[in-house]
């Protein structure tokens, strides 16, 4: 309408009408047009005769959904989640397996048994509490701190410290740093180190399942830091234009290696940005496995029917950033003492289990051992274990090797002949895995 | 935790005796540090993060529009190259900011449009390529677009590059290559840390936007008596490390420390005398030096870690074949990482080691 009223008056003021013949026939539109919504194509909104900027105290903060408290109790007994014995206890011992694992790689790093590891202290909670409330076939796109995700969807302890020492057991043959996981058979797709690339991947591949009607869903994992990159924006305006069957799941930990939230980003969180851009959101406690149970089970219910999904899950990053981190270098070590306190994901499941007579105190010491012993033996086994044959080195680059590539291998063959006293080979495999 | 360290220890000492393999390789090179001084005057022994820390030091001094930013940048950067300079200049001069290269490089381009001396740092070289547009069509392209009316020649991106004995995929690439063919910026890569200061300081005050590589394994293992006054190196001017008149020897960066070593490996066991240059400088590189030594010893064998294909050896190649033709006396020969991805726990087998080119210069001689 605005446009055609525009056409029509630039006609009769080149036809040299009169003003006054003009304004007779524009003003009763403009009148009209006061009080109702405008057409522009960009945005359905009414008009407004006030000038009023919009800024982040404009909005409620987006609550934080939880179902327990710091002690494990069930805040509204109507949120208590219906999840069956086997599953809460599979849920508190992949944690425990998590911790210990993270303790004794972490450790393993320091001795130069590995050359890096990352821990996930703190988000133990958004991982188990994802994991189970998604089905074992919806592909997960991980970012570097979801290793309990793995756990819990079957991954063994066996294999993740395979990949840790890039040992030929690894199915990524060696060829990534440490942590750097993937399973093709348990849906979790290889992680990258560059951040946020997997975000618009993940949409991509949700995009897929829809039109394949596999009913399967897509949940894609990323950290606070992350989402301020372009790949982020761009994740959540495919997932929303194209509707796509896609989890959008932020581990809000306050933490990109030193940089803390505030210096990231103005505003209501990560959170605020899902409504703005058309996804439906909630932010939920992320040490509260509970809660993220919950929330990531009805997400899913709307994600399989096309309506993408942001989540924010809020937690604190416990560990060093990696160990390439010291993170004494800027911040206290008060600030973390509430985290592996009160606030500890591991804490509150086990005291949820413990008031419901699953959990003692003698069952928490044997989880533990045993948790431990079963990555002591992996990294025993997996030192063991060699290399893969250096020649690993170039395949896989293309699906199959190009003439140039096959000469370079032929020119390192010839190479390691003539000078195999000075490459570590006994540390690889002498020949290709054939399998 | 101590009770877990005792843990550890019991099971470490079990383990012992079956595991020969996961002592870390050693590094793949010996520094070779810089004999000659730049300038006249005092000299500190720094390591390359404190030199590149000393010339932003000086910058944020002298120049009051001078910023440093980046990822991490507050408390010092993860390679700790900005330590202790926003306690100096303040939370307005060395900031974090959020994370987003694309976002770095576009806001440092901004700054330096408005007249401001930007220092950009991107945590790691592997992390650039968000910032590709931003750097090739827009830094890159700035001055010629207008008219010569705008320009960002203010702008420096830092971004520590190459091996570092554990890095994978994603932290330990050189993209020199990426960005040399990316006509109007300016790449630099530095050897220690004499030639980062240097270097450092001229890409600053250059008056096109620089790509400042920096070589993650210098930042602590290489130290040097580096002069405590400002001071510039040439950008275009190449440096003849080593004199000789069989062979040369072209690297930058980490590389040019395998060529010295090498060099001398070669003298030492068949009598050959190479010459070693270290390029410096990407792009504009110098042709004059490079053509001048391969005219006299009629040999050269060019080293770098990036890929093969489309590495800045071919453009070097290509171009001292055109100059030096007729003075060949053996085809050009590069060694340089394979054409793959950077792989961890094949690196000994994929960089462009000292008897990979040792094996090349014993061709080169017998051709």
């Amino acid at each position: 309408m605005a446009l055609k009223c525009g056409v029509s008056f630039m006609r009769l003021a080149q036809l040299h009408k009169t003003i006054r013949c003009l304004s007779t026939r524009t003003r009763p539109e403009t009148i009209n047009n006061g009080g109702s919504h405008a057409a522009f194509p960009g945005v359905k909104a009414p008009y407004t005769t006030e000038i009023k900027f919009l800024n982040e105290h404009s909005y409620e903060p987006i609550p934080i959904y939880r179902v327990l408290d710091n002690n494990g109790e069930v805040i509204d007994s109507r949120e208590e989640p219906d999840i069956d014995n086997d599953t809460l206890l599979n849920m508190y011992r992949t944690m425990i397996q998590l911790n210990q694992m993270d303790k004794i790689l972490y450790e393993s790093q320091r001795q130069g048994r590995i050359s890096f590891y990352m821990t996930n202290y703190g988000e133990e909670g958004i991982h188990v509490g994802s994991a189970a409330a998604l089905s074992p076939s919806d592909l997960v796109f991980a970012q570097y701190r979801e290793a309990g995700v793995l756990l819990y969807r079957g991954l063994t302890v066996t294999e993740l410290v395979n990949q840790c020492y890039g040992n030929h057991e690894d199915p990524a043959k060696g060829r990534q740093m440490p942590v750097h996981y993937g399973s093709k058979q348990r849906n979790i797709v290889t992680i990258s180190s560059p951040l946020a690339t997997q975000m618009p991947q993940a949409v991509g591949a949700a995009y897929a399942f829809r039109r394949a009607g596999s009913g399967r869903v897509v949940t894609c994992f990323f950290g606070e830091g992350a989402a301020s990159e372009g790949d982020a924006h761009a994740a959540f305006n495919f997932a929303a234009t194209l509707n796509c069957p896609i989890i959008l799941m932020c581990r809000n930990n306050g933490y990109a290696i030193s940089t803390p939230t505030s210096e990231q980003y103005r505003g209501d969180g990560v959170a605020a940005r899902g409504p703005a851009a058309g996804l439906h959101t909630v932010r939920v406690d992320g040490t509260d496995a509970l809660a993220v149970y919950n929330a990531v089970k009805k997400a899913r219910q709307l994600a399989v029917c096309n309506t993408p999904v942001l989540l924010e899950a809020m937690s604190y990053r416990v560990g060093h950033h990696s160990t390439s981190d010291d993170s004494s270098a800027y911040r206290s070590t008060d600030e973390i003492q509430k985290w592996t306190q009160e606030e500890s994901p591991a804490r509150k499941m086990r005291l949820y289990l413990e008031r419901k007579g699953l959990w003692s105190e003698k069952q928490e010491a044997e989880q533990v051992r045993e948790g431990r012993e079963v990555v002591i033996r992996a990294m025993q086994r997996a030192e063991k274990e060699k290399k893969p044959n250096w020649r690993e080195m170039l395949h896989d680059v293309y699906y199959d090797m190009p003439p140039i590539l096959l000469k370079q291998m032929k020119q390192m063959e010839s190479h390691l002949e003539k000078y195999k006293e000075h490459y570590p080979l006994e540390q690889y495999q002498d020949e290709e895995n054939t399998a | 935790m101590s009770l877990l360290a005792k843990k550890l220890f019991s099971f470490g000492g079990a383990i012992k005796n079956v595991n020969k393999n996961s002592i870390r390789l050693s590094s793949h090179f010996i520094f070779h540090p810089d004999n000659e001084k730049p300038i006249e005057g005092e000299t500190k022994k720094m390591n390359m993060m404190q030199a590149i820390n000393d010339a932003m030091d000086i910058t944020l001094k002298n120049d009051p529009t001078a910023v440093l930013f980046g990822e991490d940048v507050g408390f010092g950067g993860v390679f700790r190259c900005a330590l202790g300079l926003q306690e100096k200049y303040g939370k307005d001069r060395v900031f974090n900011t959020p994370l987003c290269e694309q976002g770095i490089a576009g806001f440092g381009i901004g700054l330096a449009t408005a007249g401001a001396t930007a220092i950009a740092e991107i945590q790691f070289a592997d992390y650039i390529f968000p910032a590709f547009d931003q750097l090739v069509n827009e830094a890159a392209k700035a001055r010629y677009r207008s008219g010569g009316q705008f320009d960002c020649g203010a702008l420096t991106v830092r971004a520590p590059c190459g091996a570092v004995g554990h890095g994978g995929l994603y932290h330990s690439q050189s993209p020199e290559a990426f960005f040399a063919h990316a006509a109007g910026l300016k790449v630099i890569v530095p050897r220690g840390p004499i030639t980062a200061k240097g270097l450092l300081l001229s890409c600053i005050q250059e008056r096109d936007p620089c790509i400042f590589l920096e070589p993650k394994i210098l930042y602590r293992s290489a130290n040097e008596e580096v002069p405590i006054d400002s001071y510039t190196l040439p950008i275009g001017k190449a440096q003849v490390l080593r004199e000789g008149n069989q062979v040369t020897l072209i690297a930058w960066g980490t590389q040019v420390h395998v060529l010295l070593e090498v060099a001398q490996i070669a003298k030492d066991q068949f009598g050959v005398s190479c010459e070693v240059i270290d390029l410096m400088s990407i792009q504009p590189w110098d042709e004059e030096t490079v053509c001048n030594s391969v005219k006299k010893t009629g040999r050269c064998l060019i080293a770098h870690e990036a890929p093969l294909t489309c590495g800045f050896g071919a453009e070097l190649a290509a171009t001292i074949q055109e100059e030096c033709f007729l003075h060949l006396e053996a085809p050009i020969s590069r060694v340089t990482g394979w054409d793959a991805p950077f792989p961890h726990v094949f690196e000994p087998f994929y960089l462009p080691d000292r008897w990979r080119c040792l094996e090349a210069i014993k061709n080169l001689v017998q051709y």
